[in-house]
């Protein structure tokens, strides 16, 4: 063997991952090494950069918007776990349950998945809306006094929750299900020999069996929730009174609104800190899980 | 492999035994109704969308709720199709959703094919600096790749106001090459080494024997680039907002519904959502078993 045909060898393969590594390096690599520059820079789009030491940071921890943001972020972040969280894992338990018409109910709660974020968005807002939308209609059937969902710091939030779990639940759903099926039923027939009710079985095997798929899926709500941005920039503008203003929207105001992408980019590295830790435990975890 | 024990898909927590009995018999009957409340509860506003298009804008805020519109009104939908311009939007995202595919076809084969097959020197530092970016948020580098598309390093033109700009950033997708590599890696490489001993290019044997071979990846990828381009809004948003002209439908429908300083009628606002929404619902239930396939085998949430 001599060395040449492994270097054409390698030439060739080099060839093939050119276009991905050229795409890589100019959007992600760079991007991402750059939001650390940028953060003790001073960039206006217009000015040439300026190196401003650590002024980013204190400016920021200056903003009164601040502790608002991740208060809200952490609040999105905690009713994301309860509801985004939990009610896929409940639907899945009832799928699981029905003895025929699964792939049907599976269906049915995927399908908002599949409808674009900004119609269910769009649809949703109109549906808050406190005089012409269905969700004071429901609630005035019911007998109840309507509320201002969207338009009062204290409800905004949960709407925008109860939005997004109708809209995004589907997939986490899904992933729960496959797990339930695998669950084997030999478990079960030993849990009922004995003496096991249906609570205790659901506590004592079902709950342990799928506990990985549970614990990754957490991670990943969390890391996914502490993103939050559309929802509140399309339905509320982080209004009223900045009760829905998230991180990432306060990074789009510095960015977008007041043209400071220095300071932007400085919150977007808080975030991106915060972020990799959470991505590092899910690493550890689904390693953990796997073996 | 599979069947080393019987899953519990045959039966759930409910033993089959104890559905005879009236207890088993109450909690089954408990969970389909609670089932169907909340199967209720996520077709409902789809339902409502789709039916408010067909009221008249008196109609559509009526109280008590008009659940059946006694004459719908088929006209909003044209007038929705005409009126907000959505030949020029519906044109844009298909030609949109056609490059992200074509990238993706091109640049994310290709990448996996050598990881799989080629594998030439450094190509595994190469596989883990493409898929450490799946642990970086998009989210969180959203300025400086904002700042990268504005002026592009090195050759220093501005992507601003340009497809490219929507397309190129989100042709890095390490999660594609990490799902088509994953299938490359079970042709048996005696397959591509044949071709080689028989006088083939790397090229050829990629084209003849692994395209061929990895139609169902392909089509996945294919399927979940069309639907994720067609629901995409924010970074066309960023990209294309001084360029009307050119955003795809879910920017359109954003700036129409929400920044026009004369909006449309209620209705014919509703009708413009549900025209949107509707190709992804369609290619949904054309292609359901592929996509529920697809989303359980990778873990990904579609």
């Amino acid at each position: 063997m001599t060395a040449k045909p492994r270097i054409t060898k390698s030439l060739t393969g080099w060839f093939f991952l050119l276009p991905a590594v050229l795409v890589f390096s100019t959007f992600s690599w760079y991007p991402i090494i750059r939001g650390f520059i940028i953060s003790f820079q001073s960039i206006d789009l217009i000015n040439k950069p300026e190196f401003v030491g650590i002024e980013n940071f204190t400016m920021l921890f200056e903003d009164q918007d601040m502790p608002t943001a991740w208060k809200n972020t952490l609040y999105y972040s905690f009713l994301g776990v309860i509801f985004g969280y939990l009610v896929p894992l409940l639907i899945a338990l009832f799928i699981n349950e029905v003895r025929r018409g699964k792939s049907f109910f599976r269906l049915v709660f995927y399908t908002p998945t599949v409808v674009p974020p900004m119609a269910a968005m769009l649809l949703w807002k109109w549906i808050y809306d406190p005089r012409s939308g269905l969700a004071n209609l429901v609630v005035g059937l019911f007998g109840g006094e309507p509320l201002l969902w969207l338009n009062s710091p204290d409800t905004a939030m949960l709407s925008i929750v109860f939005m997004s779990t109708w809209a995004y639940s589907g997939g986490t759903m899904l992933l729960y299900l496959a797990a339930l099926q695998g669950v084997p039923a030999s478990l079960y027939e030993a849990a009922e020999i004995d003496g096991a009710k249906l609570p205790r079985r659901l506590w004592h095997v079902t709950l342990p069996e799928i506990r990985g798929v549970m614990i990754i899926l957490l991670v990943l709500q969390i890391i996914g929730t502490m993103q939050v941005f559309v929802e509140p920039f399309v339905m509320t503008k982080g209004g009223p009174a900045n009760a829905t203003l998230t991180v990432i929207m306060l990074v789009y105001r510095y960015g977008f609104e007041y043209r400071n992408f220095g300071i932007a980019g400085a919150l977007g590295v808080l975030m991106f800190i915060v972020l990799v830790l959470f991505s590092l435990m899910y690493l550890r975890l689904s390693r953990r899980i796997a073996k | 492999m599979k069947h080393l024990h019987i899953a519990s898909s045959e039966r759930g927590l409910i033993s089959p035994m104890e559905l005879n009995r009236p207890a088993g018999r109450f909690f089954y009957l408990l969970f389909i109704f609670l089932l169907l409340c909340l199967a209720l509860i996520w077709l409902f506003p789809m339902y409502w969308m789709y039916t408010s298009a067909l009221k008249s804008s008196s109609t559509i805020v009526k109280f008590p709720p008009i659940l059946i519109p006694q004459n719908p009104i088929w006209k909003n939908y044209l007038r929705a199709w005409t009126e907000l311009n959505y030949p020029r939007y519906f044109f844009n995202t298909i030609m949109l959703a056609l490059g992200a595919w074509g990238l993706q076809m091109t640049i994310s084969t290709a990448a996996a094919y050598a990881f799989s097959k080629l594998k030439p020197l450094f190509s595994k530092v190469i596989m883990f600096l493409f898929l450490s970016t799946l642990m970086v948020p998009s989210m969180a580098y959203l300025i400086p790749q904002y700042l990268t598309v504005v002026k592009v390093p090195l050759i220093g033109i501005s992507l601003l106001d340009s497809w490219w700009g929507v397309l190129l950033p989100q042709a890095a997708n390490a999660f594609n090459i990490f799902i088509l590599k994953s299938f490359f890696d079970d042709i048996p490489r005696d397959l591509t080494d044949a071709a080689v001993i028989d006088g083939a290019t790397a090229l050829q044997s990629f084209l003849r024997i692994i395209v061929p071979l990895s139609k169902p990846v392909l089509s996945v990828v294919t399927i979940f680039t069309l639907i994720g381009t067609w629901k995409d809004f924010f970074w066309p948003y960023l990209v294309l907002t001084g360029s009307p002209q050119s955003q795809p439908i879910m920017v359109a429908l954003y700036r129409m519904t929400t920044a026009l300083s004369y909006p449309q009628p209620l209705n014919i606002q509703i009708a413009g959502m549900a025209i949107a929404a509707t190709p992804p619902l369609v290619l949904f239930f054309i292609f359901q078993k592929k996509i529920i396939r697809g989303i359980t085998l990778t873990g990904l949430k579609g």
